[in-house]
């Protein structure tokens, strides 16, 4: 696949498609039906796909490198960013409807409800990620600085598998698939990182036992 | 408080059913269409009053309802709202599951036994209990242990009069309640979610309070399954899971049962359950609700807003310790 096609074509359809569980909502919200608990069904769609863009933004590259599909890199920002749009409106929701835009509210829950505090804390780890996705601030950072700084994505995954494990009244066999996934992603970055460091480094004399 | 708008005459019951249907089915449609006209507005998000009379056509009406000075004025919940969106873990986790699988549930022929402390027990048939007393309508609120909470207009009968016709003796210091097992009519205890049979339990002065009954139907119909068809208890000053369903046993017991959510999790759900903004859950806030169909939290009233009548009964006890 070409890069114009990728540009072209790809990155299009993928778009349209992150878009669907947004647009879902909004056709339903007119034109179907929320449920019984609308502010529910709005909840907890947002926070899942919230966790599920997170999801898929951190197996990118591990994917890239078992199947060698390189373009890969090229989804992570655009996945990364839908995964701060459908945060965002999570955390809005909840901030609007639940909270009726009081500060004390939400801060009184952050400092108090677990689940609440590791939500707002995956939450505004992403902010600075989504705000330095841009080229211009790759380069003003550095890549080593800017790769460093994206790394906060983990700590957010981790908070963000967490707050739904502590949300769940009873039935924990979601979360607990998710955890599992963010867990199997992590494994693989640091299996990744150690072979590499292996296969750089000086091969080590073998002793004999 | 005495009279306030009949419920009990509904448009189901001086219109044909087919015209209505129709009507109600024109009048969506028409106002889909408006909708759609008038993008921006979110009313259809909100609106339960479409489906309010979407009921159950071929289920039974319960005739002759006395009203209460015990019902509330507030907004009923509709018929879908009450019938769709249940906790009622025998079928399933989800909100839609009861009212997805409840179909399996035959709460007729259905017996319950009556057991333990009391002169006269025995097993009776759900539909002589019916018949024991005179059916009421109350409309009480419901809040939910998870926030949420509904106005819903119960059909039944005080569970004192129940109880006092078992003639416990002075050793029944509790009521002990439990639900039916039978993974072939609820499916959802194939799972082991929580430990089967549910069980839950009322002191004796709470159970003999006159706002505790037996609901035996809803919105002038016998009860549907999702609801807890044939026979379930409606305390409306504690959380909802207090509410026990499809009850098959009744005992009066010595000592105090252990309520199925507070075996499985007693650090966050007590015995007496009592609706108290004051003392949260320990993952979340009780101090305020999302009542259905609105937009925006309300706060929750101490004892549900029944405080007036039932405060009293716990008298110099920390509430904070029995939650
Ligand atoms: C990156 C950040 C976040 C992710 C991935 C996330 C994910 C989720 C998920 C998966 C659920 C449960 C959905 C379900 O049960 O079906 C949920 C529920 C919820 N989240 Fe988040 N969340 C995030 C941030 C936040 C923040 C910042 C807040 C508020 C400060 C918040 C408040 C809530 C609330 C109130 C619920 C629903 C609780 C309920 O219905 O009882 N979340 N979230």
């Amino acid at each position: 696949m070409s890069p114009t096609h990728v540009r072209r074509i790809v990155k299009p359809i993928v778009f349209v498609l992150a878009l669907e569980p947004f647009l879902w909502l909004v056709y339903n919200a007119f034109f179907g039906d929320l449920g019984v608990n609308p502010v529910e069904t709005i909840t907890n769609h947002t926070g899942i796909w919230t966790l599920r863009f997170i999801v898929i933004t951190i197996a990118l590259t591990p994917l890239r490198w078992v199947s060698g599909f390189n373009p890969l890199t090229r989804f992570r920002r655009m996945i990364g960013l839908f995964a701060s749009f459908y945060g965002t409106l999570h955390f809005m929701t909840y901030f609007v409807l639940d909270q009726s835009l009081q500060f004390t509210g939400l801060w009184d829950d952050v400092v108090k409800r677990p689940y609440i505090t590791a939500g707002f804390t995956a939450f505004v780890l992403m902010i600075p990620l989504a705000v330095t996705s841009t080229q211009g601030w790759i380069r003003r950072l550095g890549g080593r600085r800017w790769n460093l700084l994206h790394r906060l994505v983990y700590i957010t995954a981790l908070a963000a598998v967490l707050h739904y494990f502590w949300k769940v009244k009873l039935d924990t066999t979601d979360p607990l698939f998710y955890a599992g996934i963010v867990g199997v992603l992590l494994a693989a970055r640091v299996v990744h990182r150690v072979r590499r460091a292996a296969a750089s480094a000086p091969v080590p004399v073998r002793r004999e036992a | 408080m005495l009279l306030k708008k009949a419920p009990d005459l509904r448009e189901s019951d001086v219109t044909p059913r087919s015209w209505y249907v129709r009507r109600r089915e024109f009048l969506q449609a028409a106002g889909s269409a408006a909708v759609a006209a008038a993008a921006g507005a979110t009313a259809p998000l909100f609106d339960g009053t479409a489906t309010a009379l979407a009921q159950n056509p071929d289920a039974q009406k319960l005739t002759g309802l006395q009203k209460s000075p015990l019902s509330t004025d507030e907004k009923l919940n509709s018929y879908r709202d009450v019938t769709t969106y249940n906790n009622f873990y025998e079928f399933g986790l989800d909100k839609g599951d009861p009212a997805r699988y409840a179909g399996s549930l035959k709460p007729r022929p259905w017996s319950v036994v009556v057991e333990g402390q009391c002169g006269k027990p025995g097993t009776y048939h759900v539909e002589d209990i019916m018949k024991w007393f005179p059916l009421e309508e109350r409309i009480y609120r419901l809040r939910c242990v998870e926030a949420w909470s509904m106005v819903i207009p119960w059909v039944g009968f005080p569970l004192a009069d129940f109880v006092k016709r078992f003639e416990p003796t002075s050793k029944a210091r509790f009521v002990r309640f439990t639900t039916l097992v039978d993974t072939r009519q609820m499916p959802g205890q194939t799972e082991p979610a929580l430990p089967w049979p549910y069980v839950e339990g009322l002191r004796m002065d709470e159970a003999v309070h006159p706002l505790a009954i037996l609901a035996v139907g809803l919105y002038g119909e016998v009860l549907p399954n999702q609801n807890g068809a044939p026979i379930r208890l409606v305390v409306p000053w504690k959380y909802g899971f207090k509410g026990i369903k499809s009850i098959v046993r009744v005992s009066f017991d010595e000592s105090q049962p252990r309520n199925t959510w507070q075996r499985v999790r007693a650090d966050e759900y007590g015995f007496f359950a009592n609706v108290n903004p004051a003392v949260d859950h320990p993952r979340w806030s009780q101090a305020s609700e999302r009542r259905i169909g609105e937009f925006f939290k309300r706060r929750t009233l101490p004892f549900n807003g029944y405080a007036d009548q039932v405060a009293s009964l716990y008298a110099g006890m920390d509430l904070r310790k029995f939650y």
